[in-house]
């Protein structure tokens, strides 16, 4: 065994096989002390060495011990860790008194076994432990999770990861089975929302116990929301704000009439509803209000007095459910709500109520749809939970007896489509969009709510069946026939996806066979046509495929034979549980790696103790199973490992000086299952602040210790968390200082926004393809060359989070907006070893890709991680005409392993109408996707190319657009900037985008601020960037309840929002600003004192607090009014923005004011004079 | 009927510019194969086949691959052609490949990545402009080697008879 150039190799001082090596290190029982020079590990920090030293007798079981570890860890050991044979004695003396000075490394054995190489004893005591189980490796659980995990049946798989009322509501008695005709498709495993339609109905048909009773009371669980005090805890918001917040559904719940007339006619359970639902189909869509009355104020009444017993299907479900294990397989809608299915991170709150998450769906539902609507009636919220409710049972419409389906055509998809070909004149709305505007005359076009996404110009149904425009959304609502029509427009054609997002309202299917075009792969999706029931043609390259056999089936009704009545075809956004052919390997487990910068500057800057603190709160509920897996490294000048293995008493330090060429000291415990060793990590955490507390280590190796994360992961994949607070200054991709505090403000080239070595990029794609995502968390006070480090990020799809001058005491604000953004970070959904594909229709291709992610292919992208808070972004082009077709589909398909282990599929399809008029493309342009679009591509250019450029660009862009459009109004010359209203604020949008911290100059900014700007701009959702490019600023002294909206029991004040100008504000005013990110309270200095001291607790201006960041909790109405303003425009979003009290008279009102955008600055035009330099520029 | 040392470095030009083209071939071949690899619905039949094939760093490795092995060797042995043929005082023909020797000194000091050897930038690649430009330069650069080619078949045999 003592090979010369093995032995001296750690293994030798290292491990547990001691006697191998102990016959060339002479000294010791279990390891030679000096032969192992480049690692040690520090036994339980420090504090506990007195242990390894009282504790002899713990030692001398040793020898006898250890032969059987040898036996059965020799092998691997000598095969896997150590690659390191040239370690002999460089530095023999320094390893041991390296992190454990006070040790008395220089006395003969019995010291030496504990001190210096503690590494060698607490390994070696620790294998004691390991002979008792056999295998104690890093794979216990997974070969059988594996095994069983394959059949992949979605009942099954739920209950089994302890979710067992979801599961039990989802899984329907196999008993019900019986009732029906066709055995191979058991059970619709729907759950809460989505499914308790049919999973009751089942029980009601198989099993007559409740009679009828299932089917309102069914239904009857949304409209209670009102009533039932909204019991929902699994999306109370507080531990999980944006699921259910930010995703609520406004458009479903708006554009739906059909089907709030739907559950009408199923609460009823009276047949002849249909000509009731006729009618309210024939209203125009998105008059919002003009539906609700109709279909919504009868309706509570008639469903509080369907509203038997919930409660009774659902045990009498979870009864059943018990013993239907055996479904297989079914095309079914399973848990709609996918947190429920997902959410194991939440089993105390989601599993209490069942019929929780439903009502909470739909009360949420009322926020964002009715945010635009300041006049609703009080009967709006119960109305709202309806019409969202129906959103859910869209699909379960078949549902209603036959009697209604007669009434409806067999092939619904065929009609739509002629209809969207016939009616392709140009409704009001679009005619609206193209009312010209003078800019220069009308000063008041911004709109008092939020820019509403503008509705693709389609036939009622289409529209209907059309993806939500906040996971799917194009810059041009009518797409031009040709590249030549669209470039004579001006406009960018693009998509904006966001397709991860917390969805409320999601159907699940479960299928043997996913139905793909075999051509295009496409999946069968709301747009393509049925020929025949046997046959249907792909909307995206016209072939025609056949109906498989199990497609026939429709679970929903149970009935055999109308395929276009299945969850796929009626909903544009579904998610597949896709089988063992989309896998390439078992589905990873969720692995979770946090890399920690412990060097001064971090310890001065006290972030671990946060960090450690949120990830100690949030432990149990980081998304992942059983088979979950964490791990440690920290890293100074050198990188130390955690060995967390299960069955030690304590976390074990071990620590790696050699960063030039860094090794796992030892290869499976250092990456531990979560709930083995959930003490162990505890521990470590509980540990971690007050470790490093008195270091003096200035460097930080940050290469070496990604590549060491690396190393840890490439197995498996998954998440690694890096928290840097300084320049890496020691090892590989160590950086220099490239900013120079002068330029900042410099109008000239802005200079190092690209990276300055590829060692980041390189190890992103190596990370990419080992399917790990690294997660960039910089804090930072100190220019730490963002740039550079964001690579590492972008290209592994991870996200980047930047928290300039972070600390903990002195920045009391910062480590809010940390703590807040870390508890959302750790308890987020993720995906993992995911791969995006976007398909569109024949005829168009995709261009360019915007997002965190590495393009694998012309339409692929290849994304480690997918989180619910990324946005991708592509441009397209037009190859061929698209004159023969009157309706293009884009498709955006993403699979990946949920942390459950479950290979999914979530398929987003989204249709828009061609067009052949210069006209109607202008009458279709979204400005906001316009502009998000337009700054992802400034950014690309601002780094490819130089700032200037770039602004350009960006200000070319509306030049000309709007004169294509003036083009178009020839007719009439009129002096001024002419928009169409579709238009009207896009320059308002781009001068905003100028004096962005991304692209301004001119105005000081460090280069970091600029730098994580552009990333923002590259990864957040539209929302997001829409409020950091033009904030919305609200007047917040005087809320009224006038136009207020009703959210659970609360009630949200809806001032208007006012343009960002300083005309705007008073003195005697407090207004609110949300940027997305932030939001600033500015309070005049003459503000009323009433406000002051009933809002915000104090007695006058002057002795306003200026580090408050949030409003006191006082008795007050106005109080109230103010809270429930600022906490519902928090909890829209899904990192919560903290909250800034700018005073009059400091020098915070400096960033406040930079933000009104309408204003003239030292370094960039007012609104008008920019109007005027596009006018003349149109002139020219 | 002489052999000079411009019939020498003709002769020995053909033969790099076989060498060349046999390159730039290869390239075409790659760019294509990036291009078009997923686009073809691979096995029509099987859908399991598409998604299996494990093509995690296809891009990464053709870039890898061009730039390292295809392109450096190429831009070595062009400029060792120019620097022949101003030896042999060819100027004609150093004339000719004059504007390429800029082109591609142009090209690889506007690399994509500071400090990167990596010719096409792997995370940029599948970028529809950036590979339709690589596959127009990789065809136009054939369409000169193949003249080139002949060129200096004509040249040597020129040199070789008229001294």
């Amino acid at each position: 065994m003592s090979v010369p150039g093995f032995n001296p190799s750690p293994a030798a001082g290292f491990t547990r096989h001691p006697t191998p090596i102990g016959g060339a290190a002479p000294l010791c029982q279990n390891g030679a002390v000096q032969t192992y020079p480049s690692m040690h590990s520090q036994a339980g920090y420090g504090a506990t060495h007195p242990h390894y030293n009282s504790a002899p007798g713990h030692y001398a079981q040793m020898p006898s011990k250890a032969p059987p570890v040898n036996n059965q860890y020799g092998m691997n050991y000598y095969h896997n860790n150590y690659q390191q044979p040239v370690q002999t004695t460089a530095r023999p003396g320094m390893a041991p008194v390296f992190r454990a000075p006070q040790v008395h490394s220089s006395r003969p054995p019995v010291s030496s076994q504990a001190m210096g190489p503690t590494s060698n004893v607490s390994m070696s005591s620790a294998s004691p432990l390991h002979t008792g189980p056999p295998q104690p490796g890093a794979y216990p659980a997974s070969a059988g999770y594996y095994g069983s995990s394959m059949p992949l049946v979605a009942p099954d798989g739920t209950s089994a990861q302890g979710f067992p009322p979801h599961s039990a509501l989802a899984t329907v008695p196999s008993a019900a089975n019986s009732a029906y005709p066709i055995v191979s498709y058991p059970s619709a495993p729907g759950s809460s929302q989505y499914g308790t339609l049919p999973s009751s109905q089942t029980s009601a048909a198989g099993h007559n116990l409740v009679g009828a009773g299932p089917i309102p009371s069914s239904v009857s669980t949304a409209p209670q929301a009102p009533l039932q005090q909204v019991p929902l805890g699994h999306s109370v918001t507080s531990s999980w704000p944006s699921s259910a917040a930010v995703s609520a559904p406004p458009s479903y719940s708006g554009s739906l009439p059909g089907t709030v007339a739907a559950v009408n006619s199923q609460a009823n359970t009276v047949l002849p509803s249909a000509a009731n639902r006729l009618d309210q189909s024939c209203q125009p869509p998105w008059m919002f209000g003009a539906v609700h009355p109709t279909a919504g104020s009868p309706a509570p009444g008639r469903l509080a007095t369907a509203t038997p017993t919930p409660p009774v299907s659902a045990s009498l479900a979870q009864h059943e459910g018990a013993d239907s294990s055996s479904t297989t397989s079914s095309a079914s809608p399973v848990p709609s709500n996918y947190e429920a299915l997902e959410g194991g991170s939440y089993p105390d709150t989601s599993s209490k109520l069942p019929p929780g998450p439903p009502v909470s769906q739909a009360s949420k539902a009322a926020k964002p749809f009715g945010c635009g609507y300041p006049s609703l009636q009080p009967a709006y919220q119960q109305t709202s939970a309806l019409s969202s409710y129906s959103t859910n049972s869209q699909s379960s419409n078949p549902s209603n007896p036959p009697g209604y389906q007669q009434d409806s055509q067999p092939y619904p998809t065929m009609n739509q489509l002629s209809a969207a070909l016939g009616g392709l004149s140009l409704p009001a709305q679009q005619l609206e969009a193209l009312r010209p505007v003078n800019l220069m005359q009308d000063r008041n076009i911004l709109p008092s709510t939020e820019v509403q996404a503008p509705v693709p110009n389609l036939s009622t149904d289409l529209k209907k069946a059309n993806c939500r425009s906040d996971s799917f959304r194009c810059t041009l609502t009518n797409i031009p026939q040709t590249q030549a029509l669209l470039n004579k427009a001006k406009l960018p054609l693009g998509l904006l996806l966001h397709p991860f997002r917390d969805l409320t309202q999601l159907p699940v299917i479960t299928s043997n066979t996913i139905v793909r075009c075999r051509s295009c792969r496409t999946y069968i999706n709301p747009f393509v046509s049925f020929l025949d029931q046997r046959r249907w043609k792909c909307n995206l390259c016209y072939r025609v495929n056949d109906v498989p056999e199990e497609f026939m089936y429709n679970p929903l009704t149970r009935s055999y034979g109308e395929p276009h009545k299945r969850p796929e075809v009626q909903n544009s956004t579904v998610e597949f549980i896709a089988s063992s052919d989309y896998m390439l390997r078992p589905p990873q487990p969720a692995v979770y790696l946090f890399v920690l910068d412990v060097s001064h500057n971090a310890v001065e800057a006290g972030y671990l103790n946060v960090l450690c603190q949120s990830l100690l709160e949030n432990l149990d509920k980081l998304p992942g199973d059983t088979r979950t897996r964490v791990g440690f490294i920290t890293f100074d000048s050198t990188i130390h490992f955690y060995n967390l293995q299960e069955g030690l008493s304590q976390p074990q330090m071990l620590v790696v000086s050699d960063i030039d060429d860094v090794f796992l000291p030892t290869p499976d415990s250092l990456l531990v299952n979560l709930k083995e060793s959930k003490e162990l990590v505890k521990d470590l955490l509980n540990a971690l602040p007050s470790m490093f507390t008195n270091t003096r280590e200035t460097h930080s190796a940050l290469g070496p210790a990604l590549q060491a994360a690396f190393k840890l992961m490439s197995s498996t994949g998954g998440r690694v968390s890096v928290f840097q607070t300084q320049l890496p200054s020691l090892g590989a991709g160590l950086l220099h200082s490239r900013e120079d505090p002068n330029q900042r403000s410099s109008t000239k080239v802005v200079q190092h926004l690209g990276p300055a070595t590829d060692f980041y990029k390189k190890l992103a794609l190596d990370c990419s393809g080992q399917q790990i995502a690294v997660d960039l968390f910089l804090l930072s006070s100190q220019y730490s060359d963002l740039a550079s480090l964001a690579c590492v990020s972008k290209y592994s799809a991870g996200s980047i989070f930047y928290y300039p001058s972070f600390h903990h005491v002195h920045n009391p604000a910062q480590a809010e907006t940390f703590q807040k953004d870390l508890r959302r970070y750790f308890t987020r959904k993720i995906g993992f070893e995911a791969v995006m594909r976007i398909r569109c229709t024949k005829g168009l291709s995709i261009h360019t890709f915007h997002g965190n992610f590495f393009v694998r292919s012309t339409d692929l992208l290849s994304l480690a991680n997918v989180n619910p808070d990324s946005r991708f972004a592509v441009q397209m082009s037009i190859d061929e005409s698209l004159t023969d077709t009157a309706l293009v589909c884009f498709q955006a398909a993403l699979l990946y392993t949920s942390s459950k282990g479950k290979r999914r599929i979530r398929v987003h399809t989204l249709c828009l109408p061609v067009v052949s008029q210069l006209n109607d493309v202008f009458a279709g342009a979204d400005v906001q996707a316009i502009t998000c679009l337009l700054a992802n591509m400034a950014v690309d250019r601002a780094i490819s190319s130089n700032l200037t450029d770039s602004q350009d660009a960006v200000v070319n862009a509306v030049v000309d657009s709007l004169s294509a459009y003036r083009s178009t109004t020839s007719s009439f010359q009129q002096s001024g900037v002419i928009a169409p209203y579709s238009l009207r604020l896009f320059p308002l949008y781009v001068l905003a985008l100028l004096k962005q911290k991304a692209l301004r100059t001119g105005t000081s900014t460090r280069l970091d601020d600029r730098v994580f700007a552009m990333c923002e701009f590259k990864c957040q959702p539209l929302q997001q960037i829409m409020r950091m490019i033009h904030p919305n600023l609200y007047r917040i002294d005087n809320l009224t309840d006038e136009g207020a909206l009703h959210v659970n029991d609360s009630i949200v004040p809806q001032p208007p929002i006012l343009q960002l100008s300083a005309e705007r504000l008073t003195r005697e005013g407090a207004f609110l600003m949300d940027c997305g990110s932030v939001l600033y309270l500015w309070v005049g200095k003459s503000c009323d004192v009433t406000f002051i001291s009933d809002v915000l607790g104090y007695p006058n201006h002057a002795s306003i607090q200026q580090n408050i960041t949030q409003i006191p909790e006082l008795e007050t109405p106005s109080s109230e009014r103010t809270r429930s303003f600022i906490t519902w425009l928090q909890e829209n979003r899904s990192f919560n923005p903290v909250l800034y009290i700018v005073k009059d008279d400091t020098s915070a009102k400096t960033n406040f004011f930079q933000l009104l955008i309408e204003d003239r600055t030292e370094a960039a035009l007012s609104y008008y004079e920019f109007l005027l330099h596009i006018q003349q520029q149109i002139s020219k | 009927m002489a052999f000079t040392f411009a019939a020498f470095c003709y002769m020995l030009s053909l033969v790099l510019c076989a060498a060349l083209i046999f390159f730039v071939i290869w390239q075409v071949i790659a760019f294509d194969e990036l291009r078009t690899d997923f686009k073809n619905p691979i096995d029509q039949g099987n859908p399991t086949r598409a998604v299996r094939r494990d093509r995690a760093s296809l891009c990464v490795r053709v870039c890898m691959r061009i730039s390292v092995c295809l392109v450096v060797p190429e831009y070595s042995i062009h400029g060792l052609f120019c620097l022949m043929f101003m030896c042999a005082l060819e100027w004609v023909t150093l004339g000719l490949n004059i504007p390429l020797l800029f082109y591609h000194l142009w090209r690889y000091f506007h690399r994509p990545a500071d400090g990167s050897e990596v010719m096409y930038d792997p995370v940029s690649m599948m970028d529809a402009d950036i590979l339709n430009y690589c596959q127009k330069e990789s065809w136009c650069k054939l369409g000169f080697y193949l003249l080139s080619f002949f060129y200096y078949l004509y040249s040597m045999v020129y040199t070789l008879v008229s001294y």
